[in-house]
C-alpha cells in the first residue's frame, strides 16, 4: 500500500484536508481542501471556504501528505465485501427505534 | 503614535449629530468593503480570494445596517441605498485610510489590520453605549471585526516575517500608512454631541490600547513601527483624497443609470 499519488504539480502552497463538523456529537467530515502556508493558515483558509456560512462548529485541517490512501490495486483484496458469506453481514438485528445517527 | 488625541478644529455641529456619527461608522465600512471586493477575482489565491470577498460583504453588511440607522436618525426617508449610491464624494464620512487604493497585496493587508484593530476596539467600546440601536450594531459587527482582524493579523505576520521581498512590501505599506492612522482617533464636535445621548468613547484610551496591539503584530512581524508624523485628515468633515471619487464613480454607476431598479 505505497503512497502512489503525484506530488502537487502546481506551484502553491502544500495542500490541506479540510474536516468539519455540522453539530455537537456528529462526526468530523471531509469536506474538501486547501491551500495554506502553515496550521493556522489553513485553519483560517478553511473557515473562509467550507464554513463562512454557518456550516460548521469545529475544523479539523490535515496535511494531505500525511493521509496514507488505498490505490486502486487494492480495490479487489480489500473491499469486496464477500457477499456470498452473509453471516458476516449485520443485517438481521434491527436497530432500536429512536437510534438516529447509526 | 504615542501623542494625544488631537482634537480637529472645532467647527459649528452638523444639525444632526447622531446621523452624522451613524454615517462615519457606515462610510468607513462601505468604502472599505468597495476597496475589499475589487479584489474578486484577482487575489493571489483562490482561498484568499474567498476571504477578501467574504470580508468585503461582512463589511457591507455593517455599513448597510450602520447607514440605515443613520438614515432613521436623519429622518428624511433616506435608506441605507440611498445613502450609499446616491450622495456624492463631499458627502462621505468616511477615514482616508479606507479610501486607499489597494496597492500589491501588502498594502490591502496592512490597511486592513490597521483598520480592523480599530474597528474592534471602537466596536466594543459601542456595544455597551447608551443609544440602544448602534448598540445592538455594534455587538453584531463586533464577532466579524473579530475574525477579520484575526485574518489580517495573521497575514501581516506572514509577510513580515516571511521573505525579504514580502518584508520589504510590508514594512513600505506600514510606512505609507501610518499617516492615515491619526485619523482615526481625532474627536470634534459630532463626538460631543454624541455623548450627550450616552454614545461616549474614551478615544484616548482606545488609541493606546491601539497602540498596543498594533506595535505587537508589528514587532512579531519583524516589521518597524514607524515614527510619528502628522495626521492626514479630512475624511470625517468630507475632504477626501483624490481616490475615493473615482472609486465611488464606479460604486454607483449602476444604482444611477439604473434608479429604482430592483432584481
Amino acid at each position: 500500500m505505497t503512497d502512489t499519488r503525484q506530488p502537487p504539480t502546481d506551484t502553491q502552497w502544500p495542500l490541506w484536508e479540510v474536516f468539519t463538523q455540522r453539530e455537537q456529537g456528529a462526526p468530523h467530515e471531509h469536506a474538501g481542501s486547501v491551500h495554506a502556508a502553515d496550521a493556522e493558515h489553513a485553519l483560517q483558509n478553511a473557515r473562509d471556504v467550507y464554513a463562512r456560512r454557518g456550516e460548521a462548529i469545529s475544523l479539523w485541517v490535515v496535511p494531505s501528505s500525511a493521509i496514507v490512501a488505498s490505490t486502486p490495486g487494492d480495490a479487489g483484496p480489500f473491499f469486496d465485501p464477500g457477499n456470498d458469506k452473509a453471516y458476516r453481514h449485520p443485517q438481521f438485528y434491527k436497530v432500536p427505534r429512536g437510534v438516529r445517527g447509526l | 503614535m504615542t501623542g494625544p488625541t488631537v482634537a480637529a478644529p472645532r467647527e459649528t455641529p452638523p444639525a444632526n449629530p447622531l446621523a452624522e456619527f451613524l454615517l462615519r461608522l457606515g462610510d468607513d465600512r462601505l468604502v472599505l468593503g468597495h476597496r475589499l471586493s475589487e479584489w474578486c477575482g484577482h487575489a493571489p489565491i483562490l482561498e484568499e480570494d474567498i476571504a477578501l470577498a467574504n470580508i468585503a460583504l461582512d463589511l457591507v453588511g455593517q455599513a448597510s445596517a450602520f447607514l440605515a440607522a443613520a438614515g432613521e436618525a436623519e429622518g428624511q426617508g433616506r435608506t441605507d441605498d440611498t445613502l450609499a449610491y446616491f450622495r456624492d464624494e463631499r458627502e462621505f464620512r468616511n477615514a482616508l485610510l479606507v479610501e486607499r487604493p489597494n496597492g500589491d497585496f501588502a498594502v490591502t493587508i496592512l490597511r486592513q489590520f490597521l483598520f480592523d484593530a480599530w474597528s474592534v476596539l471602537l466596536l466594543d467600546a459601542l456595544k455597551t453605549c447608551g443609544y440602544a440601536p448602534l448598540a445592538a450594531i455594534a455587538a453584531k459587527a463586533l464577532k466579524e471585526a473579530t475574525y477579520h482582524l484575526r485574518h489580517s493579523s495573521e497575514w501581516v505576520l506572514r509577510l513580515g516575517d516571511g521573505t525579504d521581498e514580502s518584508h520589504a512590501r510590508a514594512q513600505r505599506a506600514l510606512d505609507d500608512l501610518w499617516r492615515f492612522t491619526g485619523e482615526l482617533f481625532q474627536t470634534d464636535a459630532v463626538d460631543e454631541a454624541v455623548a450627550g445621548m450616552g454614545i461616549r468613547v474614551d478615544y484616548a484610551a482606545l488609541r493606546s490600547r491601539w497602540n498596543d496591539m498594533v506595535s505587537d503584530v508589528v514587532k512579531r512581524a519583524t516589521l518597524a513601527l514607524p515614527a510619528d508624523q502628522p495626521a492626514a485628515t479630512g475624511g470625517r468633515r468630507g475632504r477626501h483624497s483624490e481616490y475615493l471619487g473615482h472609486m465611488l464613480a464606479e460604486m454607483q454607476s449602476v444604482a444611477r443609470a439604473h434608479p429604482g431598479a430592483t432584481w
